[in-house]
C-alpha cells in the first residue's frame, strides 16, 4: 500500500506538541518508557503508581510509533474490552451478546452455585468412589491427571434458563434471558475408566455425585447414562478449571442439566436407587398443570437465540445486517436453524458455522437487509433427532407455565422503527 | 432337603448339579475379583468413608442413631433457622418452608416440605448438609432430628408427640410422595414441512 494513501487522520508531530494532548504526560506512555527501560525496580514502580485503569485512558496516536508494553506472564484482555458476567450473589450469566464463536471465554462462563465458590487447594482435594464397587478408591487430583485424558467440547446449560421467561418477557438482553449457557472445551478422565478402577457390583444402578462446596451439591445420575458420557473434568479451555467451574475437579454430562455437571466433585456413591435429593426433588423438577411433577429431566431440549440484533442492542439505521445467534441441543447435533425476519411467518434457513459438534453451542448467520420498518425477528432450530424448537405457546399448551425449568421456546426479538431492539412474546 | 436313599444320580442331575456350581464359582469371582487396569489411587480407609458419607437414602439407610421431639425442634428452629426463614418458618426471606398444600394445580403453586417435597428423608440430608447456610454441616442428630420434626408438625404432617429418629422418619408418609413422574419428553415438538 502507498504511503500517501494512508488515512493519516492526525499530525502526529503537531499532537505530540500540543500542551493540551492527554497523551505526551499519560501514565501510560510513563509506563511504556519504564517498562522499556527493562528496569525491574521501574516496573515495580510503575505497576504500583499506575492503575490498570489508568492505561485506559489513553492510547498513542500512533501505535506504530511507541514502543509497545513488554511479554506478560498471564494475559489480560485488551483494556478497552470490558464485556462481563452479569451477576447476583449465587450466578453469573454469560453476555452472549458479545461473544464470537462458539467457545465462551473461561472468565465469561456462567456460573450457579448454591452456597458460593469454595476455596479448594488442590493437593488436599480428595475423589472419594465407594458404596457398590468392590474396592472404595481414594484418588488425588494428580492422579486424576494419570489416566487416558479425554477432551471434548461441550456446553452447559443451566436448566433455569429463561426460567423467568414463562409469564411473558422479563429479561431486557440476551444475557438476561439466555445468559446460563455457555461452551468449553473441558479435559479430564471418563467416568468409566475411575469406576471399573474401583469395579462396580451388578446391583449398582445409579450413582450419587458430591461437590465439597458449602451446600455440599448432590445429584443422582443413571449409572448407564454416566458410563455411556461422564468424563471427570480438571481442565477448562486448556488451563485448569476455574473455581466458579468447580476447580480443581467437575462431572460434566454432555447434553444434560447444568446441576448434573456436579462441581467440586469429590464423592462418587453407587447405589441401587435415586438419593432423591433436595436437588432432584424440591428442585430440578417440573411441575405440570395437573400438580405432578416431571423429574430427573437431564437432557437440554434443541434451542436457540439470536444474538445479533438482539434485547437492548440498537441498529444505526437501515441496510446490511448480518443476523448472528447460537443454536444447541442435548441430543446431538444441530441440523439446521431457520431464521424469520416477520414474526414467524416465513422463515429461511441460516448458514451454520463449522464446526458444528454434538452437544456443543452452534453459531448460525443469516445476511439481511433491515428496511427501517419495524418487525421482528425469530429463530428456530432442528436438531439430528427431527426435534424442532417449540414456541412458546407450544410449550405452555402442554406444559403450563409453573415449569420453571427447561425452557426451550422460540425468542422474538422485535425492532422498532428507531432501530431499537426489544424482548417481546407474540 | 434329600435324603440319600431318595438321591438317585441320574445324568440329568448331575448335569444340573454341575452347571448349578460352575456357574456360582463364576459368579462369585465375579463379584470379589477386582482388577483395576491402571493402579493408580489407594483404597479408602473406613475411617474416610465414614468422614464424607453424609448421604441418607429414603428407606432411611445413612440416619444416625439419636432422636429429636417437636418440642426440641422449635427451640432449635427460633435459635437458627428464623432468623431467616422467618419467624414461624413461612415469613421467608429464605424459603417458605410452611404450607402450599393443595395449591399445585392453582396459579399460585407453593412448593414447600409439606406441599411437595417426596420424602422426610430429604429432609433430615438437606439440613444436615446445607442448613444453616452460614454453618452447614454444624448441627448435631439431636438438633436435625428435632428440626425436622417440627417442620413436619407445623406441616400437619406427624404429630405433636412424634419422636424422631432412624427407625421413625423414613417411615413418615409425605403428601406428595406420588406426585412425582419420570420424565416424558419429547412432549412437544411439531414437525416443519
Ligand atoms: C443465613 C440464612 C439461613 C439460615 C440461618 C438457614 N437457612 Fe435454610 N435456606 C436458606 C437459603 C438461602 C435457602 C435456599 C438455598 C438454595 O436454594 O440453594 C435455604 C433453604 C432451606 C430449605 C429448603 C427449602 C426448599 O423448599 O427447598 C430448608 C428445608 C431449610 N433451608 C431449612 C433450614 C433450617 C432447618 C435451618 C436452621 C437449622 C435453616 N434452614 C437456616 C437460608 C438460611
Amino acid at each position: 500500500m502507498n504511503n500517501n494513501d494512508a488515512p493519516l487522520a492526525e499530525n502526529p508531530s503537531s499532537h505530540s506538541e500540543s500542551s493540551d494532548n492527554p497523551e505526551t504526560d499519560s501514565p501510560l506512555n510513563r509506563r511504556t518508557f519504564l517498562l522499556t527501560a527493562s528496569s525491574t525496580l521501574a516496573v515495580t514502580a510503575a505497576h504500583m503508581l499506575t492503575p490498570t485503569s489508568a492505561a485506559t485512558a489513553s492510547s498513542p496516536s500512533d501505535p506504530a510509533r511507541t514502543p509497545g508494553m513488554e511479554a506478560s506472564a498471564y494475559g489480560t484482555r485488551a483494556t478497552f474490552e470490558h464485556a462481563q458476567r452479569l451477576t447476583t450473589s449465587t450466578r453469573s450469566l454469560t453476555p452472549l451478546q458479545q461473544l464470537s464463536g462458539i467457545i465462551t471465554p473461561s472468565a465469561l462462563h456462567f456460573e450457579r452455585h448454591h452456597n458460593g465458590v469454595p476455596l479448594i487447594d488442590p493437593q488436599k482435594h480428595r475423589l472419594l468412589v465407594h458404596g457398590l464397587v468392590h474396592q472404595p478408591m481414594i484418588f488425588t487430583v494428580e492422579e486424576l491427571k494419570r489416566f487416558p485424558a479425554e477432551s471434548r467440547l461441550a456446553f452447559i446449560e443451566c436448566s433455569g434458563n429463561s426460567g423467568k421467561e414463562w409469564n411473558g418477557p422479563k429479561g431486557r438482553t440476551v444475557q438476561e434471558t439466555h445468559g446460563l449457557t455457555s461452551t468449553s472445551e473441558w479435559t479430564g478422565v471418563s467416568l468409566a475408566t475411575i469406576l471399573h478402577e474401583a469395579g462396580i457390583r451388578s446391583e449398582a444402578k445409579w450413582m450419587l455425585a458430591e461437590g465439597s462446596d458449602a451446600a455440599a451439591l448432590t445429584r443422582s445420575i443413571p449409572l448407564d447414562a454416566g458410563l455411556e458420557q461422564a468424563l471427570l473434568c480438571y481442565a477448562q479451555n486448556g488451563e485448569p478449571l476455574r473455581p466458579e467451574q468447580g476447580y480443581p475437579l467437575r462431572l460434566l454430562l454432555p447434553g444434560w442439566e447444568g446441576n448434573t455437571c456436579v462441581k467440586w466433585l469429590r464423592r462418587l456413591k453407587l447405589m441401587t436407587s435415586p438419593a432423591m435429593t433436595r436437588e432432584e426433588t424440591s428442585k430440578y423438577t417440573d411441575l405440570m398443570p395437573d400438580g405432578t411433577a416431571r423429574q430427573f429431566t437431564f437432557d437440554m431440549e434443541a434451542k436457540s437465540v439470536i444474538t445479533f440484533p438482539s434485547g437492548g442492542q440498537q441498529l444505526e439505521k437501515p441496510g446490511f445486517v448480518e443476523i448472528r445467534g447460537l443454536a444447541w441441543t442435548g441430543r446431538g447435533r444441530i441440523t439446521h436453524v431457520d431464521v424469520s425476519t416477520d414474526g414467524g411467518q416465513s422463515w429461511q434457513a441460516a448458514a451454520l458455522q463449522q464446526p458444528v459438534l454434538p452437544m456443543c453451542h452452534t453459531r448460525f448467520r443469516l445476511a439481511w437487509e433491515w428496511n427501517g420498518q419495524a418487525t421482528i425477528l425469530q429463530s428456530r432450530c432442528h436438531d439430528e433427532t427431527g426435534y424442532v424448537q417449540p414456541t412458546l405457546a407450544d410449550l405452555i399448551a402442554i406444559r403450563g407455565t409453573h415449569s420453571y425449568y427447561h425452557n426451550n421456546a422460540i425468542q422474538s426479538w422485535k425492532i422498532t422503527e428507531d432501530g431499537k431492539v426489544h424482548n417481546v412474546h407474540i | 432337603m434329600f435324603t440319600s436313599n431318595k438321591w438317585t444320580l441320574t445324568p440329568i442331575w448331575v448335569m444340573t448339579v454341575m452347571f448349578i456350581c460352575v456357574s456360582a464359582l463364576v459368579s462369585a469371582a465375579a463379584e470379589s475379583e477386582h482388577t483395576p487396569t491402571y493402579n493408580i489411587g489407594r483404597p479408602a480407609s473406613q475411617a474416610e468413608i465414614h468422614a464424607w458419607n453424609i448421604d441418607i437414602a429414603p428407606n432411611g439407610e445413612g440416619l444416625p442413631s439419636g432422636q429429636g421431639t417437636v418440642i426440641e425442634g422449635a427451640t432449635v428452629y427460633t435459635n437458627i433457622c428464623a432468623s431467616c426463614h422467618g419467624l414461624t418458618g413461612i415469613e421467608g426471606p429464605m424459603p417458605i418452608l410452611i404450607g402450599g398444600r393443595d395449591t399445585l394445580t392453582t396459579n399460585q403453586p407453593l412448593k414447600t416440605v409439606g406441599s411437595y417435597w417426596p420424602y422426610a428423608t430429604t429432609l433430615y440430608d438437606y439440613i444436615y448438609r446445607a442448613m444453616p447456610l452460614n454453618a452447614p454441616q454444624s448441627l448435631s442428630p439431636q438438633q436435625v432430628y428435632a428440626v425436622v420434626a417440627w417442620i413436619l408438625f407445623r406441616n400437619g404432617i406427624i404429630e405433636e408427640s412424634t419422636i424422631l429418629n432412624a427407625q421413625t422418619l423414613p417411615a413418615v408418609h409425605m403428601p406428595n410422595q406420588k406426585g412425582f413422574v419420570r420424565d416424558t419428553r419429547p412432549d412437544v415438538s411439531r414437525m416443519v414441512p
